[in-house]
């Protein structure tokens, strides 16, 4: 019997204990997906025949007496923006609606070579541009704690599968906050490695200087699991680099410094935030921990930094949805130029428009110096503010995001309202270092439902409140030096373990 | 707040067939982020290099010193090889399949001379 909620050990034993069948799993997670996903919709693909597949070959490596991988037999969800060999990889786009991937990522490879079994592909914001897994061109994800609130994005559909345990585990991808901002929102754990420490062949490119891939996971014990199988320096992703250990170092709770960035605590946080990260903070105190307030002093600047770099990235990379080598093609067309600017124009949705709008408008001529070139080198004020903070300390406390979950429809007709979510994120990214968000706290139904009975309260609130029980989470982010994922486990397994 | 004309040319440029309605849309909203983003000229950024590998040196070296590894281990460097195809023929197949259009192996696009 597959009992209701396991982590990757608990199923690993499971299956070496041969309490259940690799088979067996796989199925327990298709059904509980034909059963969960019509609420949630975390799912855009469900590959049952690979799953299975791959199921059964771990079976009969068990079966055989062979030692299995950690990873073997465990279902896990991918972000529909990660190849998998003969399976459509959307990337939540119309344009890319009945691509079918050529190759496995490097990412899928390595899970595969450890024979995890991949249940199919998750629901994101068309190309990962998003906040809240709203700008799929297919459907909006709901988030599994209050089906009425987005689950956070780009990576929304996998954090709500995890969450829902519609899998065991999953992968997702990060440009400004889309591994823990979701991870965040939906109460699971999120892990955003050094920049280069996770091969992205295979992902589709969105902005090739802050694009990461990581693990959204139940536990930080299951979020290590899955970064030591992914990462890697890999030939194919000339930015991969091999992590190296931390020489020396061993967990001492009272030798850890920790930094408060004073910057992430001002006017426009949500006071029910700002009380459960102080509390967590303190949690941290209490059992030794030197705290201290340290400052970013560029923190400001980050976000308007990204809004250049981010679009005029993803300008560029998206120049290779043409209408003739793969994608979406528009019909009845005179010429080649008509066939760029249908298929795009057609292909591509809102908020993809908007970013290539502003990208080719800031790397336009005449503009370059202005925006793009200017916002690089603030971006090495914001990361040198980074480097001179963790001269003193080991790593940063702060929240993943300033709001808690919103409503869907709240902040898609904004689109500078729904970039302010990211505003604690996205210098993680600028600067390349790694970071996750841990669920550390909920914030009791009573609080909202208070604010909600002054505005229109809508049936289906109320029945989401009663089926959920309506507690919001409100995730942690600690940020670590580069390529010190494993302090910055550590540390989250401290909060998770108390 | 920048003019219709822009827009279109923008436009143009990123190869993006919009709407009428579309181009005014964007007028107000490329206009708000723009001003959102003039906020980046009060920084002083006389002397400053620009950031393009976030991870690069030095960060990368003081990561180095810290940990006290061989160099070669976290070095970020253009990778070659030589110009020779590595892939075998059937991926080219899988990929012509992903075409809208080919001919004789070829991708077919639209005539470019009127």
């Amino acid at each position: 019997m597959v009992s209701k909620n396991l982590t990757i050990k608990e199923a690993h034993q499971g299956l070496i204990k041969k309490e259940f069948s690799a088979v067996e799993l796989c199925k327990f997670y298709l059904e509980r997906i034909g059963e969960k996903d019509k609420t949630i919709q975390a799912f855009l693909t469900v590959s049952q025949d690979l799953a299975l597949s791959q199921a059964k070959k771990v079976d009969e490596m068990i079966l055989a007496g062979k030692k299995i991988p950690l990873l073997a037999g465990i279902p896990a969800a991918i972000k529909d923006n990660i190849l998998v060999e003969d399976v459509k990889c959307t990337a939540g786009s119309k344009i890319l609606e009945n691509y079918l991937a050529p190759y496995d990522a490097t990412v899928i490879k390595k899970l595969k070579d450890q024979k995890a079994v991949i249940l199919g592909k998750t629901n994101l914001d068309e190309f990962a541009m998003g906040s809240s897994t709203e700008n799929s061109a297919f459907f909006p994800t709901k988030n599994p704690l209050d089906l009425t609130r987005v689950p956070g994005g780009s990576s929304g559909g996998s954090a709500a599968a995890v969450a829902a345990n519609e899998c065991i585990f999953a992968l997702g991808s990060d440009t400004g906050g889309s591994i823990r901002l979701p991870a965040s929102f939906c109460g699971v754990v999120g892990l955003k490695p050094t920049y280069g420490a996770v091969s992205r062949y295979g992902l589709i490119a969105f902005a090739s200087s802050l694009d990461q891939i990581g693990p959204i996971t139940k536990t930080v014990e299951d979020c290590k699991i899955v970064f030591d199988a992914i990462k890697g320096k890999d030939s194919l992703d000339s930015t991969s680099v091999e992590t190296p250990k931390i020489k020396n170092w061993k967990l001492k709770i009272e030798d850890l410094r920790i930094g408060i960035p004073k910057e992430y605590f001002v006017k426009g946080i949500d006071p029910e935030v700002e009380k459960i990260i102080k509390k967590a903070i303190k949690k941290y105190e209490e059992m030794g921990m030197i705290v201290e307030e340290v400052s970013l002093p560029h923190t400001e600047y980050a976000l308007p930094v990204y809004y250049i770099i981010n679009p005029s990235e993803a300008s560029a990379n998206l120049a290779r949805y043409d209408g003739i080598k793969y994608g979406y093609s528009a019909k009845k067309t005179r010429d080649l130029m008509e066939v760029y600017l249908k298929s795009r124009g057609e292909g591509f949705g809102q908020e993809v428009r908007r970013r290539i709008m502003l990208g080719t408008y800031a790397l336009s001529a005449g503009y370059y110096e202005a925006y793009y070139l200017r916002a690089q080198k603030v971006r090495t004020l914001v990361k040198n503010d980074f480097e001179k903070v963790f001269k003193k300390v080991d790593a940063l406390l702060t929240p993943v995001s300033p709001f808690l979950p919103f409503k869907i429809g709240e902040r898609i007709e904004d689109p500078l309202s729904m970039y302010l979510v990211d505003v604690y994120t996205v210098s993680v990214n600028l600067v390349g270092l790694p970071a996750l968000s841990i669920p550390c706290g909920k914030v009791a139904s009573h609080h909202f439902k208070e604010k909600l009975s002054k505005q229109n309260r809508t049936k289906e609130t109320k029945n989401s409140e009663m089926q959920n029980g309506g507690e919001l989470s409100v995730g942690l982010q600690i940020i670590g030096k580069p390529f010190e994922e494993e302090k910055i486990l550590k540390i989250a397994q401290i909060m998770q373990k108390n | 707040m920048i003019s219709k004309e822009e827009v279109q040319h923008i436009a143009k440029l990123a190869r993006l067939g919009l709407t009428e309605k579309e181009v005014k849309k964007f007028q107000k909203e490329l206009s708000s982020i723009l001003d959102y983003i003039e906020k980046l000229k009060e920084v002083d950024i006389s002397k400053i290099e620009p950031t393009s590998h976030s991870i690069a040196e030095p960060s990368l070296l003081e990561a180095r010193q810290e940990m006290k590894t061989k160099p070669s281990v976290i070095k970020v460097e253009n990778v070659m090889r030589d110009d020779e195809s590595e892939k075998p023929k059937s991926e080219s197949k899988k990929l012509l399949e992903l075409a809208p259009e080919t001919k004789d192996g070829y991708l077919k696009t639209k005539s470019i001379l009127k």
